[in-house]
């Protein structure tokens, strides 16, 4: 009877377990064979660039915002702090590392997941569950290569810029707090926001956002790409999109930082 | 018929999903220039038929023989050779809803750089015309067409490139019986025309009756009969006679719960 009881208590653990390794091991082949097709020809430039302009120039607007509402609270909330301790003087610094290291990449990178990767895999979705997936490789078209790995690309090489523009607006968001708010001298403050930035702290953080492009979309496409079963399908498969991938982007910036970290 | 290699040659083919058995040892020959229409209940595995033979199922076991040749388990470059031999008309007709009608219709010839886009336009436009369709209908986008005109497009796609084969999932499902006729004659003059050996698969007998040369019956996973489209009323087979005249009692036992 005991026994019994036990067995009831393992079977869902190792279904759990079981399901567990067989997504991580779909998800591995998918991400092998979207990557060899983003090397290999034939590419399609007019598609790339649709995705670019897609991620790039239309999530501008959403990601500038995030940035200048991060930077000012930054900027607002570490005088609370510092000026317990008379170090307001560090707030430029404070701002400008914050954001380029580590509130640049994620914010944008969340924010992207929610526009870019929800709409990649919804549209995916649909096209799996329509039979729009079967009709491209009957028309002499891989779909892995029409669809993925041009989403791929753009994630990977959009989200770099995007981070770039949305580091300066935070920054400018830190300063404009900063200086007529806080009353700091904004010459003083430009210089040390300056003086203490390093250009591994930029790169890092666009590093990152190279690494966030590609799981946003990755996951956008995955989820689409294996999406079944109707509407209902395909508002799972979005749902996932955005949760997997922000919690991946928020797993992988630790290790990320810890890598740069250990340099 | 039978003495000629066949067109497309299916034996013993397996296919399960899990262990849910779906197709279990399916034979069936089609003819060069051959119309043939499978016919069964839903969720018979027709669909999944038509699928494993263009690979975009994996087939669990058997053989699939096109123009001789085995293509189960074959490279992918020989793949994309054979599956240039196809032409496919889905049932939801599966338009690219981010094209306009006339790239649709062209998809396989772009992406198979075969021809320059103006050209490719110039082919849409003259298979818009077979189908029926004004050459003005090739800059609206499928969302703009009724069921009926996407039904069409989607054939003048499977047409686009000439196929030598060509399948037909469901051509009628969904349609007013007016329009099914108009498809179910664009079928037969298209293919007619073309010199195109078909598969098809419906549960719409007027439908069949009207394209095919032979009807197969696919049952539980196995072709249980198959003649002349002429015989189908004295098939002789129970399973038959109860599917054609569409009857609750019979042999064939609908499963409430699968």
């Amino acid at each position: 009877m005991l026994s019994l009881n036990a067995m009831n208590v393992l079977q869902p653990i190792g279904r759990i377990f079981l399901a567990f390794l067989a997504t991580v091991g779909r998800l591995s082949m998918f991400t092998g064979s979207a990557l060899s097709h983003c090397v290999r020809p034939p590419f399609y430039p007019r598609i790339i660039g649709r995705q670019m302009v897609e991620i790039g120039f239309f999530s501008l607007p959403v990601v500038g915002l995030t940035a200048i509402f991060a930077g000012m609270v930054l900027a607002l909330q570490s005088y609370t702090g510092f000026a317990r301790f008379s170090a307001e003087g560090a707030i430029a610094n404070v701002v400008v590392l914050s954001i380029t290291r580590e509130l640049g990449p994620v914010l944008a990178g969340l924010m992207v997941a929610g526009r870019v990767g929800a709409a990649m895999a919804a549209e995916i979705g649909t096209m799996r569950v329509t039979e729009q997936i079967d009709a491209l490789t009957t028309l002499s078209t891989n779909p892995m290569k029409y669809l993925v790995a041009p989403r791929l690309i753009a994630g990977l090489t959009m989200m770099p810029i995007l981070v770039f523009i949305a580091d300066i607006i935070g920054v400018f968001g830190g300063y404009v707090v900063g200086v007529y708010k806080l009353g700091f001298n904004a010459a003083n403050y430009l210089q040390r926001t300056y003086d203490f930035l390093e250009a591994e702290d930029v790169i890092s953080g666009l590093v990152k956002a190279s690494v966030f492009g590609f799981i946003i979309t990755l996951m956008g496409c995955y989820h689409g790409y294996h999406s079944k079963g109707g509407a209902q399908g395909v508002g799972t498969a979005t749902t996932y999109a955005v949760v997997s991938a922000s919690i991946l982007i928020l797993s992988s910036d630790y290790i990320l930082t810890e890598l740069f970290f250990a340099k | 018929m039978s003495d000629a290699r066949p067109k497309i040659r299916l034996r013993n083919l397996h296919k399960s999903f899990g262990d849910k058995v779906v197709l279990n040892g399916v034979d069936l020959d089609v003819g060069v220039g051959e119309s043939v229409v499978v016919i069964g209940g839903s969720g018979t595995g027709k669909s999944v038929m038509i699928k494993c033979i263009l690979a975009l199922l994996p087939v669990s076991g058997g053989s699939i023989q096109v123009d001789g040749e085995e293509v189960v388990g074959i490279g992918s470059k020989d793949r994309e050779r054979i599956n240039r031999k196809f032409g496919m008309l889905f049932q939801g007709s599966a338009l690219f809803d981010s094209l306009p009608v006339w790239e649709n219709v062209a998809f396989g010839l772009l992406a198979e750089k075969r021809v320059s886009r103006s050209e490719a336009r110039d082919v849409a436009v003259g298979k818009l015309a077979q189908v029926g369709l004004t050459p003005e209908v090739g800059d609206l986008s499928p969302a703009e067409l009724s069921g009926g005109m996407q039904k069409r497009v989607a054939l003048a796609r499977a047409i686009a490139a000439d196929p030598e084969i060509i399948f037909f999932d469901e051509p009628t499902t969904g349609l007013d019986p007016i329009m099914a006729d108009v498809i179910n004659d664009l079928i037969v003059k298209i293919t007619r025309e073309m010199g195109a050996t078909a598969l098809s698969i419906t549960h719409d007998l007027a439908s069949a009756r009207k394209i095919a040369h032979r009807i197969a019956m696919l049952y539980e996973g196995k072709i249980i009969w198959v003649g002349p489209t002429a015989d189908i009323d004295d098939s002789g087979n129970p399973y038959v006679d109860q599917f054609i005249h569409g009857r609750a009692v019979g042999p064939i036992k609908m499963a409430i719960r699968a």
